[in-house]
């Protein structure tokens, strides 16, 4: 296993151009982003709908690159969305996988079976036809640049510390520094997208 | 033409009001009330369809493809809109998404006695979220296809069309 956040200053050196749909990574890549208006910071309108909602991002903007960090709760709770991915196959899209076998924002409860499954092997049985694995940064600071280089769609499931929080949603401490209206805008700006 | 074939909705302008209104992207599960629509849609060459397998999806799908600057419309049955809920309420509500569900509506009956519960809960599953809806049962019913479509884009919210059962007789 190893840090969210570290994974991301990496990730950052090959980041290129790319749209980013930060996720369950949200909280530290606001810190870690050199370029916010590139990036699609949304909270969590609804657990389970990120991967859909890069899939259609990636297909309405073909000449972009796509990158989703995604979590293992949201992936469970909507299996179906990778066969719907595969069969897109949106060159542009890179769905990286942060899996921390828990619940992390209630309280740490397990996801089921959190320890034996096998994310990667699951997107390559739905049919991506690129999926990886680590559970060590050494490993993916060596293979990101490439994997960035592939054509999507493309899987990468990683093993990453949880980072636990009990604390009641209303007393938490908000690490949005823009809303998801204004991150929308700035994108759309971005990219000359006429609302 | 016959008085029953004036009395269908037809796939044709259904699809006419797609093209009307620019859709880019059929987000879509099958069902027994727009099934009709596949080959159609499949033959045009400006759609691009994309399948879900739990209508949920379709939500966040079509909020991608709408802040990416794209026009989709989600084409589901009524059973799968009421899965739908959290989708509709953080996809589709939260995100702003100014998009039309094209809504299959298992077991309309016009006299308003049915026996399916898929029909008893659809018009109320979609007050209780706030959406707009318009019935469409025939062809002379299609403009308000594309009511719906200016009414999604003008308040930047999901609207829904729910399509009537007149043309194969299923709902009677």
């Amino acid at each position: 296993m190893f840090q969210t956040a570290d994974m991301l200053k990496i990730f950052q050196q090959y980041r290129g151009d790319a749209i980013v749909v930060p996720g369950r990574g949200g909280r530290h890549w606001v810190n870690i982003s050199a370029k916010p208006e590139r990036d699609v910071p949304l909270g969590d309108p609804a657990m389970g709908g990120h991967a859909s909602f890069a899939l259609g991002l990636a297909l309405a903007q073909p000449d972009e690159r796509i990158v989703l960090f995604d979590s293992e709760g949201d992936v469970l709770m909507n299996l179906g969305a990778l066969p719907t991915i595969a069969e897109q196959e949106p060159k542009n899209f890179y769905h990286l996988l942060l899996d921390n076998e828990c619940y992390a924002t209630t309280g740490g409860q397990p996801v089921p079976n959190a320890k034996n499954i096998a994310y990667d092997i699951i997107a390559r049985g739905a049919g991506y036809p690129h999926t990886f694995a680590f559970d060590n940064l050494e490993d993916f600071s060596n293979n990101i640049e490439v994997i960035l280089n592939l054509p999507g769609p493309v899987f990468v499931a990683m093993k990453v510390v949880p980072e636990i929080e009990n604390d009641p949603i209303g007393r938490r401490r908000r690490w949005q520094t823009r809303s998801r209206e204004q991150a929308i805008k700035d994108l759309q700006e971005e990219l000359g997208i006429t609302a | 033409m016959t008085q029953s074939q004036q009395a269908q909705l037809s796939p044709e302008t259904v699809l006419a009001e797609m093209k009307k209104n620019g859709v880019t992207h059929v987000v879509w599960l099958p069902d027994s009330e727009t099934n009709w629509l596949y080959l159609l849609m499949q033959a045009e060459p400006s759609l691009r369809l994309i399948p879900v397998s739990r209508e949920g999806q379709a939500f966040s799908t079509a909020a991608g493809l709408s802040v990416g600057g794209k026009t989709p419309i989600i084409l589901i049955q009524n059973t799968g809109l009421m899965e739908s809920g959290d989708s509709l309420r953080g996809w589709g509500l939260g995100m702003n998404t100014p998009v039309v569900l094209m809504v299959g509506y298992r077991g309309w009956t016009r006299h308003g006695v049915t026996q399916d519960t898929a029909a008893t809960y659809t018009e109320r599953f979609l007050n209780a979220f706030g959406i707009t809806y318009y019935l469409v049962e025939n062809n002379a019913d299609a403009p308000r296809i594309s009511v719906a479509f200016e009414e999604a884009k003008r308040t930047k919210r999901p609207v829904a069309v729910l399509v009537g059962d007149e043309y194969h007789g299923f709902n009677r």
